[in-house]
């Protein structure tokens, strides 16, 4: 076996058996699970499952409200006077009564007495009054089908088009933008995470020692390439695992949060996404290492990877931008420059807005970036994992890296 | 999509299988080897079975790959315009053991680390095994570091498979190698702790184990018995003749230098980054004899010819000798006068006095 496969090997089961690793991996399941949950009890504590027909008592001044008294879920019932009216509400038998006056038909006013605190129509009543009232008055003065528009006057169906006047392969942006969106959440935790690991397993084998008997038995660069492939790997599980949660939570989701149902994730989009991913983190990672080994601690590590994680978290903030001016020459440069490709290239992607070549032109510069810095991290490794205690200044590094 | 998700499902059960086998088989060798401790004193032969007694765990080098081991010609290295190694030239044949002595900051390490090629030297040429390391000789070479390190969290056995592994060692030669080699420095019991449970001494022997686990043919020592008690340290002694034995090429460098006076066959003397004295230790040690001799006698006479000087040690007396007398002429003399003699020894400076001597004259 290759040694730098064991390098990886080593260093993935040492990262899974993590503790800090597991409980990263398993929170993210258990709060998505536990949030729903509470969205759940929430939903199901505030609407306390509703008596499905409700009465609703009015008093009439117009003489024209007589017939259509069954709507969805309400059943209407008249009253002579308002003091039956009220009477009947606060026996309970109605939940509100409304007073339609004589002069309605001029004004549109109608007062509603309710004992219940919000003063508001609640959203089904309100309908079902709507079309009531707009029920009697047109009656028989026009169609059943008019009246049917009446209450119904639009049911929407877009097409979007693409330039070309044809119909875009792609009919629905926000189904599909939302999964640029996970993946860069995905990708932004994870090369913080696996940052946090890197920087670990860098200053941990610096502060052990150990990297002197590594040294005498793999070269830097196998020793590097094997530690950010190990812990990316286990940074993969991590994300396969979220991913699975996404995956289950919106199947066991999106039977009460409607927009869950309609994400469809088309699979060359994944396929894409999966690609910007790997090689986004390995350039993180190399990055991370590099900067890692030159001896920063571990405490100053996170503060780098703040820094780097910035241009990979700028894009989401540019996502509308992104996706309303797709072909802007902003859009066009975040695409191609290295740190900030990756989720950019995930969010123009899902709009159907990067042509082949841009994609191979972005994808090769990003391999060309991964390679260079795997090879500046890696001499940055050998000359530096030997020097305990002392932070060499830019310049040295500079000088050290050319020399070495 | 599916696909997907049942290949990653697939995946994250293989990887929680593996740790809870690994986590299920460490329990249950901790559990025998505690009922082992319990129940008999010393553990099952079965343990060495492959290295029966009196069979040394090192192959020997029969045919040298070259004719040196390590052939370093003028090596400099300099470190922010400091000469840490100045025009160093030294040769290390096979079955031999090269001590390489000079106080602290002298430029031992450096010297090493070129060797080991984890730096890169300024000038000169260095061939290991006859050639230029590659990568692939690293597998023949053991390194001590004098930086001594091992990973803490993970177990001795754990550590070791991994460090064995990167020298391509591996699988059933491996386990049965580290157990062989645990045993022989008293380690065995502790093979399931994590290093950082170890006293220091303990995780020197583990490091001493790390290095000559994959049966180098080329083994450094930096400073191998910094920290070690008397007990261990003659045990890495007897290591290290051993690996002589058996025809392997050995550099030791120490500050201690009369520590190492048993063990070298010749010895390059380094301070201040220039090597002061280079060649074989019972040739350095006539060339920088005091020139006197030690006697022990019932009486000695007031003057003898050609001794110009004498110091009384107590029960002996160290007799000073002008440069043209031999100690040969001086005893004869003695006998001569009809002295009772019970020891005549030509007196030979230790490594520390021939240093000092060297320094104080360059």
């Amino acid at each position: 076996m290759h040694k730098t496969l064991i390098v990886l090997r080593h260093e993935f089961w040492l990262a899974v058996r993590n503790r800090s690793f597991i409980i990263l991996t398993l929170a993210l399941p258990l709060l998505a699970f536990l949030g729903f949950g509470i969205y759940e009890g929430v939903q199901h504590w505030s609407h306390p499952a509703a008596p499905q027909e409700v009465q609703i008592g009015y008093v009439d001044q117009t003489g024209m409200f007589d017939e259509y008294t069954a709507q969805t879920g309400v059943t209407f019932v008249l009253y002579g006077t308002e003091e039956q009216a009220k009477d009947a509400l606060l026996a309970k038998t109605i939940e509100d009564y409304l007073v339609i006056p004589s002069d309605y038909v001029t004004t549109g006013l109608i007062t509603r007495y309710t004992l219940s605190r919000d003063v508001e129509f609640p959203a089904v009543t309100a309908g079902a009054v709507k079309d009531f009232l707009l029920s009697n008055l047109l009656a028989g003065q026009v169609s059943p089908q008019v009246l049917e528009r009446a209450e119904t006057p639009m049911l929407p169906v877009s097409v979007r088009l693409d330039k070309a006047g044809e119909i875009a392969p792609q009919q629905d942006i926000a189904s599909s933008y939302f999964v640029p969106i996970i993946f860069g959440m995905l990708f932004i935790f994870s090369i913080f995470f696996s940052s946090g690991f890197l920087f670990q397993s860098v200053t941990e084998e610096k502060e052990n020692r150990v990297m002197e008997v590594l040294l005498s038995s793999v070269s830097s660069t196998q020793l590097l390439v094997g530690k950010v492939l190990g812990l990316g790997a286990a940074g993969l599980v991590q994300i396969v695992v979220w991913l699975i949660t996404v995956k289950v939570f919106v199947a066991v989701a999106s039977g009460s949060i409607p927009l869950l149902g309609a994400i469809s994730i088309p699979a060359s989009l994944l396929g894409w996404c999966i690609v910007y991913f790997i090689l986004g983190y390995l350039l993180f990672a190399a990055l991370y290492a590099g900067v890692g080994s030159i001896g920063a601690t571990a405490r100053e590590g996170q503060g780098w990877s703040t820094i780097f994680a910035l241009p990979a978290v700028a894009p989401l903030y540019f996502s509308y931008f992104l996706v309303t001016n797709p072909e802007s020459a902003l859009a066009r440069g975040l695409t191609f420059f290295p740190l900030t490709a990756p989720v950019t290239a995930m969010v123009r992607l899902s709009i159907h807005a990067m042509s082949a070549w841009e994609i191979a032109l972005s994808l090769a510069i990003l391999a060309a970036s991964v390679a260079l810095t795997m090879w500046v991290s890696a001499k940055a490794f050998r000359v530096f994992s030997l020097m305990y205690g002392k932070r060499p200044a830019v310049r040295e590094v500079l000088r050290y890296i050319r020399e070495s | 999509m599916e696909t997907i998700v049942a290949v990653a499902v697939a995946v994250v059960a293989v990887v929680v299988l593996r740790l809870l086998l690994t986590r299920l088989r460490r329990e249950r060798s901790r559990r025998k080897g505690q009922a082992v401790g319990e129940s008999a004193p010393s553990p099952p032969e079965s343990e060495t079975a492959v290295f029966a007694s009196g069979e040394s765990i090192f192959a020997a080098v029969e045919r040298p790959p070259s004719e040196y081991a390590v052939e370093a010609s003028h090596v400099s290295k300099s470190f922010r315009d400091k000469k840490v190694v100045d025009d160093v030239s030294f040769t290390v044949g096979w079955g031999e053991v090269l001590g390489m002595v000079g106080p602290n900051g002298a430029g031992k390490t450096t010297t090493l680390r070129m060797l080991m090629d984890i730096i890169k030297p300024d000038s000169g040429e260095i061939r290991i095994l006859g050639e230029p390391l590659r990568e692939e000789m690293k597998n023949r070479i053991g390194y001590l570091p004098e930086e001594r390190g091992l990973y803490k969290k993970i177990t001795v056995s754990d550590s070791l498979r991994y460090l064995a592994a990167l020298k391509n060692v591996r699988g059933r030669l491996a386990n049965e190698r580290a157990e062989a080699l645990l045993k022989r420095v008293n380690m065995l019991p502790h093979k399931d702790k994590k290093v950082e449970e170890l006293s220091h001494g303990m995780g020197q022997l583990i490091q001493f184990v790390v290095t000559i686990l994959h049966d180098p043919d080329l083994v450094v020592f930096d400073e191998p018995f910094a920290a070690l008690d008397p007990v261990n340290t003659q045990l890495l002694k007897e290591f290290i003749l051993e690996l002589r034995s058996r025809g392997k090429a050995i550099v030791l460098s120490t500050h201690m230098m009369n520590q190492v006076e048993e063990l070298c066959d010749r010895v390059l003397m380094i301070n201040k980054g220039r090597a002061v004295l280079y060649g074989g230790l019972a040739e350095i040690k006539a060339r920088y004899r005091n020139n006197s001799v030690f006697v022990e006698c019932d009486r000695l006479p007031e003057s003898l010819p050609g001794v110009v000087g004498a110091k009384s040690h107590g029960r002996y007396t160290e007799l000073f000798l002008d440069g043209r007398a031999s100690p040969q002429d001086v005893l004869r003399t003695l006998l001569g006068l009809n002295v009772v003699v019970e020891r005549f020894e030509v007196s030979t400076p230790s490594l520390n006095e021939v240093f000092l001597q060297v320094v104080k004259e360059g």
